[in-house]
């Protein structure tokens, strides 16, 4: 089934807060064989001027991932899940993510187009903290293998 | 917590410092690492980061939609690529930007071995505030599974 188009420039309400915890950032860090004590140890963290332990770069998927979920999940977009693969990843950094923070993410669907028989969903999510300020943002790209209608 | 991975063979390592600004020349390789990737990663990034999309652990279903086998989540092989530049500037707030295309799936096979996936870095262009753009290289078995990959990195 395609994509639904009417679904492209539909913004989806900010997730509730997401509270970064410490033995989250080291479990991650820890699965992706991130061995910077940045990520483990308070002192390390704190020697660079960091609050608390920093999370790896990618971690902010694990919340852009659950904001993208709501529009991915909408039954009315039309995406069958087994069928999809992630196509292309983007982050621009304001700064780094900290454990101890409450973060919130809002997510826009920015364009779905036919690509060689393939369904592209291109989604952009904004990581914002407790201030208000925006920490990093996050570009996706998402491919439904073999949905798109036949031109 | 005790390491339940498969033991492994010492991978290819590479690391030049990181260079000051003034210092970084366009085209010089900055980094080179091997990194593994087994179904105990799978199933632990998965737990990790909260993707639990069947194809990076069931075969089954992964065959069903035309897959060769279970493959990586695209994002692990992209945390690898980023843990290995972070690793490299020791601060990971130098890195500003980070972007890839996964172009091809990296298939993990049901074996201890897993897949090896190598990582290299070159500086590709000198920006503006002391930040260069690094092309960012990811093969395995020979073959790209990272395309148009970039980090943009602030040097001292």
């Amino acid at each position: 089934m395609a994509l639904n188009v009417e679904f492209v420039g539909r913004t989806y309400p900010a997730s509730s807060p997401y509270l970064v915890g410490r033995e989250k950032i080291r479990e991650f860090a820890t699965a992706i064989g991130d061995a910077n004590p940045v990520s483990h140890d308070l002192e390390a963290a704190r020697a660079l001027g960091y609050r608390d332990v920093v999370a790896p770069p990618t971690f902010a998927f694990v919340l852009t991932h659950t904001a993208m979920g709501q529009a991915m999940f909408d039954p009315d977009l039309g995406l069958d899940y087994a069928r999809v693969v992630h196509g292309e990843q983007r982050f621009a950094y304001d700064r780094p993510i900290v454990a101890g923070e409450e973060l919130t993410v809002q997510a826009v669907i920015e364009g779905i187009r036919a690509v060689a028989g393939n369904d592209m969903l291109t989604l952009r999510a904004e990581v914002i903290d407790a201030a208000g300020e925006r920490v990093v943002t996050a570009h996706s790209v998402i491919v439904a293998r073999g949905t798109a209608q036949e031109e | 917590m005790t390491n339940t991975s498969p033991d492994r063979a010492p991978a290819v390592s590479v690391n030049h410092p990181v260079p000051a600004y003034a210092d970084a020349v366009v085209g010089t390789e900055v980094l080179s690492r091997d990194v593994e990737i087994t179904r105990f990663d799978l199933v632990r990034y998965a737990g990790a980061s909260g993707d639990f999309n069947v194809i990076h652990w069931n075969e089954r279903i992964a065959k069903s939609v035309g897959l060769p086998d279970v493959i990586a989540h695209g994002m692990l092989t992209m945390a690898q690529a980023g843990r290995v530049l972070t690793d490299w500037l020791g601060d990971p707030g130098a890195l500003k930007e980070f972007g890839v295309r996964f172009t091809r799936p990296v298939v993990v096979p049901d074996d201890d071995r897993g897949a090896v996936v190598h990582v290299a870095a070159t500086v590709a262009e000198k920006l503006d505030d002391s930040a260069v753009r690094l092309d960012v290289v990811a093969t395995c078995e020979g073959q790209g599974v990272l395309g148009r990959a970039s980090a943009t990195v602030v040097l001292a």
